[in-house]
């Protein structure tokens, strides 16, 4: 071994390091490669990058070519050195975030920032702290405050690249001769982040102000020893600080464990093969993703839409009065797969952003969807930043998915995050569907809500905020060729787990008073999209307690794929002022289920003040012991027609807990008839059934007539609905100013939405007052942006993508196709939109 | 890994009889290269019209050939809906759902979208009345048109093979 231990004087080995670093700034040299400063080697890269097509202008990879065994040594060796850092390293934590859900990661950079091999875990952080190294190139942080051996840094500010403030990095530069060759970055999520309310993830605030606290790319230690003026200011900045402290030494752990090994591997390898390796595991990478799309999808273009509520209106605790409005997303999302394999990705049309902590930053966008491709496109172990090079964004500036302005909230990014990347699993279902991989198709992922957040004093009198990660277990959409998971991950975490009940009533007051799989939450279809469950919390030994609620509600945010159904949206149940305590004591039933919500159950067996509403979102508000909480954790959209359901899988459907019984004549035309009330099976709802299988043959036939009945032809529904949006019929204020709001930040969804419908080019939807002023007041707001002189490659990166293109070939809008495109490159700014097709 | 597998296992694939085990093992290998020429072969045994499928489109639906330039989108049914790059919907049927009453048929109380702020578009094959897709949007959304292959360039330089015409059909 070679990695220095702490005997005599600390890290030898890093402080011959900072001698030679030193010596090269005596002789004017930087600290990059050749005596380059970073920021000439990482515009140099870009050049290469751009000039050649391939990573870093390695058209060649020699290495691997010339000494597979060697290349795939090393790389196998880091990223297992970097598994090892994460499984060890979580054990220094005390949260369950982090010790049972597992909400940690690591990665090892080049220089420059990007990803070159990575851990297991919350993965989407290796393009956000990728970008965080950027950002301190991008801003001299050579010069001030200076990148040195042992110097360590965090960051969690969004704009400069996270997706919301609850996640912090660290990241340590690695030295080797005096030059940076790498570096070592671990992120997790913290129990709070210093809020105006209380929980990581807090949803009462309108502005970055009410985020908590951001730390922006800042130095906090040298010589691998934290500032006393650190030490005595994050703490104080949050409610747990134990807890962050102990997670801030799991980082740090993981960090030198990474140094470490990158240490031994350059001592057993050479500078020179590390230096290669590197380079050439990222262009592998981004082969390895253009091959995967091009052996396993369609050429062409993709569309869908996907939507979900901030519904703010008439919500207490609100921090400003104007944030007192209802929020829609609206998230247009096209692919294009490219004749060469490359993958561009779209959201022209996004609405403008808005007074909710549910905005979006390029960094959050691009490591989501990054995170999600990862669970599909490239399921392997070569996962790198190479993906990032093979694909274009199209974020446009001032929308909720890349708002170019500090002022705006972003604690709980995900919540349009997941909602928007909905349509992308479609997408690639679709390509893997017509290219005959039908065991990759899936109908998407599930909206990884309800999150508990909440504190105050807890039952060890102490300040405490809690944020149940029950949501990392959520059902999943279903696949082509088998029903989707039930209560298995969240899509940001694919190891997410619904933690042990004992170890979460251990740091939350929250005993449970039952758990169980929740019907009806997946998606119908003739695969079934895979069930969330629910908790039954209570609380007990509190004080100054708050709690709430953060979720999708009047919008379901996951659509269903070939005649397969959306996935259930959410609600809210809480129960106050409750006769709980007596129940307990004179032993009387209580509610532990909310499984059909209404049957009246859960109000006949509690007296209380019950708030049961279709609203998935509320602000902080007061909760004392032996009140009562439900946590209802989505569950996945479905696939295909669900008259097609095997009738015995229905059955077993209702005996397992999925299905209610009622809807299994309703939903998939199957009758099943009671034959025992006792409980039998997995289901918190009892009851033994049989099928009918000719009164469900019958039923089926009579459906299949009754649609052709009830449905019109499409040519006939247009009609209507034109006269319905020309006249401005039935539209609420809330959906006409999301229209409103995409019209205006894009001319290109403006067109569209125009031709559809035939309106006159002067149409404008009309507004109430205060809609009008939401929008104007947004969008007067402007930009004000946190990069503030980036390279070329990451100037056009904030906007509208890494090629000259000046914006996405945008094909909503008149008959145009990706296919009219003379090559990969062009664009069709120069080409004239023709009339929409009334099906466009 | 195979680099191809036997006819048996894609019919098998097609025809929904492979085991978990199976299927997960597809799911975890590297891709095999003539997949689609397979599926696409099953396929063509499998319908009951003899116009050669250019790609199957999505469940149910597929792009046939009806000369050497014209592809159209078909049901399995046998009804065809329109061009291969226009939108299928427009030739669809429709049911919108747009109350409470409708959604409580598919969902619980609670537990579904919001009328007025979400609608569920179903679309029904005019031939058959299958349920083809479900679209769930705000009201007032355009149709939106999901898929637009590039066949040329998918068959001429992704998988060089000449695309299926109703001369040089094989299957």
């Amino acid at each position: 071994m070679s990695s220095e231990q702490p005997a005599g004087e600390n890290f030898p080995r890093m402080r011959r390091e900072k001698e030679k670093v030193r010596q090269k700034q005596e002789n004017g040299e930087g600290i990059g490669w050749g005596g380059q400063t970073l920021r000439e080697q990482f515009e140099s890269l870009e050049d290469e990058t751009e000039e050649t097509e391939h990573y870093a202008g390695f058209e060649k990879l020699d290495f691997k070519e010339e000494n597979p065994i060697e290349y795939e040594q090393m790389f196998a060796q880091l990223r297992g050195d970097l598994v090892t850092a994460r499984e060890t390293s979580k054990e220094v934590a005390a949260t369950p975030i982090v010790e049972q859900e597992g909400e940690l990661c690591y990665g090892l950079f080049t220089p420059e920032g990007d990803s070159i091999a990575i851990s297991t875990g919350i993965i989407v952080h290796i393009h956000t702290m990728s970008e965080a190294i950027k950002y301190m190139i991008n801003h001299d942080y050579e010069d001030s405050p200076g990148i040195e051996p042992g110097d360590v840094f965090v960051n969690n500010d969004t704009h400069v690249g996270n997706v919301h403030p609850c996640d912090i990095a660290t990241l340590i530069p690695i030295f080797h001769e005096g030059e940076l060759i790498a570096w070592a970055g671990g992120v997790n999520h913290v129990i709070d982040t210093g809020a105006i309310g209380p929980g990581s993830m807090n949803v009462s605030q309108a502005s970055r102000f009410g985020d908590g606290a951001y730390y922006t790319a800042r130095k906090i230690g040298e010589d691998l020893e934290l500032y006393n003026s650190w030490k005595n200011d994050y703490p104080d900045k949050t409610r747990t600080p134990d807890f962050l402290k102990l997670d801030e030494r799991t980082r740090m752990t993981g960090c030198l464990m990474i140094r470490n090994a990158v240490n031994d591997i350059i001592d057993e390898y050479g500078i020179e093969k590390f230096k290669e390796l590197s380079r050439e595991a990222i262009e592998d990478g981004r082969r390895g993703f253009n091959n995967r799309i091009k052996k396993t999808m369609l050429p062409g273009t993709y569309r869908g839409a996907s939507f979900v509520d901030a519904l703010y209106e008439g919500q207490d605790n609100l921090t400003r009065a104007y944030a007192n409005e209802n929020h829609l997303m609206h998230a247009p999302s096209e692919l294009h797969v490219r004749e060469d394999g490359s993958f561009q990705v779209s959201f022209e049309g996004a609405n403008k952003w808005g007074w909710h902590p549910y905005n979006c930053t390029p960094a959050a966008i691009q490591g989501g969807i990054w995170v999600m491709l990862t669970q599909t496109v490239i399921p392997n172990s070569n996962v790198n930043d190479g993906a990032y090079y093979a694909c274009d964004f199209h974020l446009p500036e001032g929308s909720w998915a890349n708002t170019q302005n500090t002022e705006t909230a972003h604690a709980y990014a995900w919540h349009f995050l997941v909602s928007a990347w909905a349509p992308l699993w479609q997408h690639l279902s679709r390509g893997y569907y017509s290219r005959g991989f039908w065991e990759e198709v899936n109908a998407g992922n599930a909206n990884t809500s309800n999150w508990l957040q909440g504190g105050g004093i807890d039952q060890f009198d102490k300040l405490h905020a809690v944020n149940s990660f029950e949501a990392a277990c959520e059902g999943v959409g279903a696949r082509y060729v088998d029903d989707g998971e039930p209560h298995a991950a969240a899509i940001w975490n694919p190891e997410g787990d619904m933690g042990d009940a004992e170890v979460w009533e251990m740091t939350e007051p929250l005993p449970f008073l039952g758990r169980a799989v929740k019907p009806n939450t997946g998606g119908a279809g003739r695969r079934a999209g895979g069930a969330g469950f629910e908790s039954m919390r209570t609380i007990k030994d509190v004080s100054r307690w708050l709690l709430y609620e953060m979720g999708n509600g009047y919008m379901t945010s996951d659509g269903g794929l070939f005649g397969g159904y959306p996935a259930a949206s959410g609600y809210i149940l809480n129960a106050q002022n409750t006769d709980l305590e007596e129940r307990f004591e004179n032993q009387d039933d209580y509610p532990q289920h909310d499984l059909d919500p209404e049957s009246g159950d859960f109000e006949s067996k509690i007296e209380g003040d019950i708030t049961r509403r279709d609203q998935g979102i509320s602000t902080p508000k007061e909760f004392d012991d032996y009140d009562m909480y439900l946590n209802y954790l989505r569950g996945g959209s479905g696939l295909g027609d669900p008259l097609e359901r095997d009738p015995e899988d229905v059955l077993a459907d209702i005996h397992d807990g999925y299905v209610l019984p009622r809807h299994a004549r309703d939903a998939y035309a199957v009758v099943v008839e009671k034959v025992s009330d006792d409980a039998k099976h997995n289901s918190a709802t009892p009851g033994e059934y049989e099928l009918d299988e000719e009164a469900t043959a019958e039923l089926r036939e009579q459906r299949m007539q009754e649609r052709a009945e009830k449905a019109q032809p499409v040519s006939e529904w247009y009609d209507e609905e034109r006269e319905r949006i020309q006249n401005e019929e039935e539209l609420i204020d809330d959906v006409k100013k999301t229209y409103e709001s995409s019209m205006r930040m894009s001319a290109q969804f403006a067109e569209f939405y125009h031709e559809f419908w035939e309106l006159p080019d002067d149409f404008e939807f009309t507004l109430s007052e205060k809609a009008e002023r939401s929008l104007e007041n947004r969008f007067k707001t402007g930009f004000k942006k946190k990069w503030k002189n980036p390279t070329k490659g990451h100037e056009t990166w904030l906007g509208v993508g890494r090629d000259d293109e000046p914006a996405v070939p945008y094909t909503w809008t008149a008959e145009r196709s990706i296919r009219d495109l003379p090559s990969p490159d062009a664009s069709f700014s120069d080409m004239q939109a023709g009339k929409a097709m009334d099906d466009d | 890994m195979p680099e191809s597998y036997p006819r048996e296992h894609i019919e098998d694939l097609v025809d929904d009889n492979l085991e978990w085990s199976q299927l997960h093992d597809m799911m975890s290998d590297f891709k095999d290269a003539d997949r689609f020429q397979k599926v696409r072969d099953v396929l063509q045994e499998r319908v009951d019209w003899d116009d050669p499928i250019v790609i199957p489109y999505a469940d149910k639906l597929y792009v046939v050939a009806k000369s050497e330039d014209d592809w159209v989108i078909k049901c399995e049914c046998g009804h065809e809906f329109c061009e291969h790059d226009q939108n299928w919907k427009a030739d669809a049927l429709i049911n919108v759902r747009d109350t409470k009453e409708e959604y409580l048929e598919i969902y619980p109380e609670n537990m579904h979208p919001h009328p007025d702020y979400m609608e569920l578009r179903e679309f029904f094959c005019p031939g058959c009345n299958a349920l083809l897709e479900v679209t769930n949007v705000m009201p007032g959304y355009p149709l939106i048109h999901e898929f637009e292959p590039d066949i040329e360039t998918f068959y001429e330089e992704w998988i060089e093979q000449p695309i299926p015409t109703p001369e040089n059909q094989s299957a």
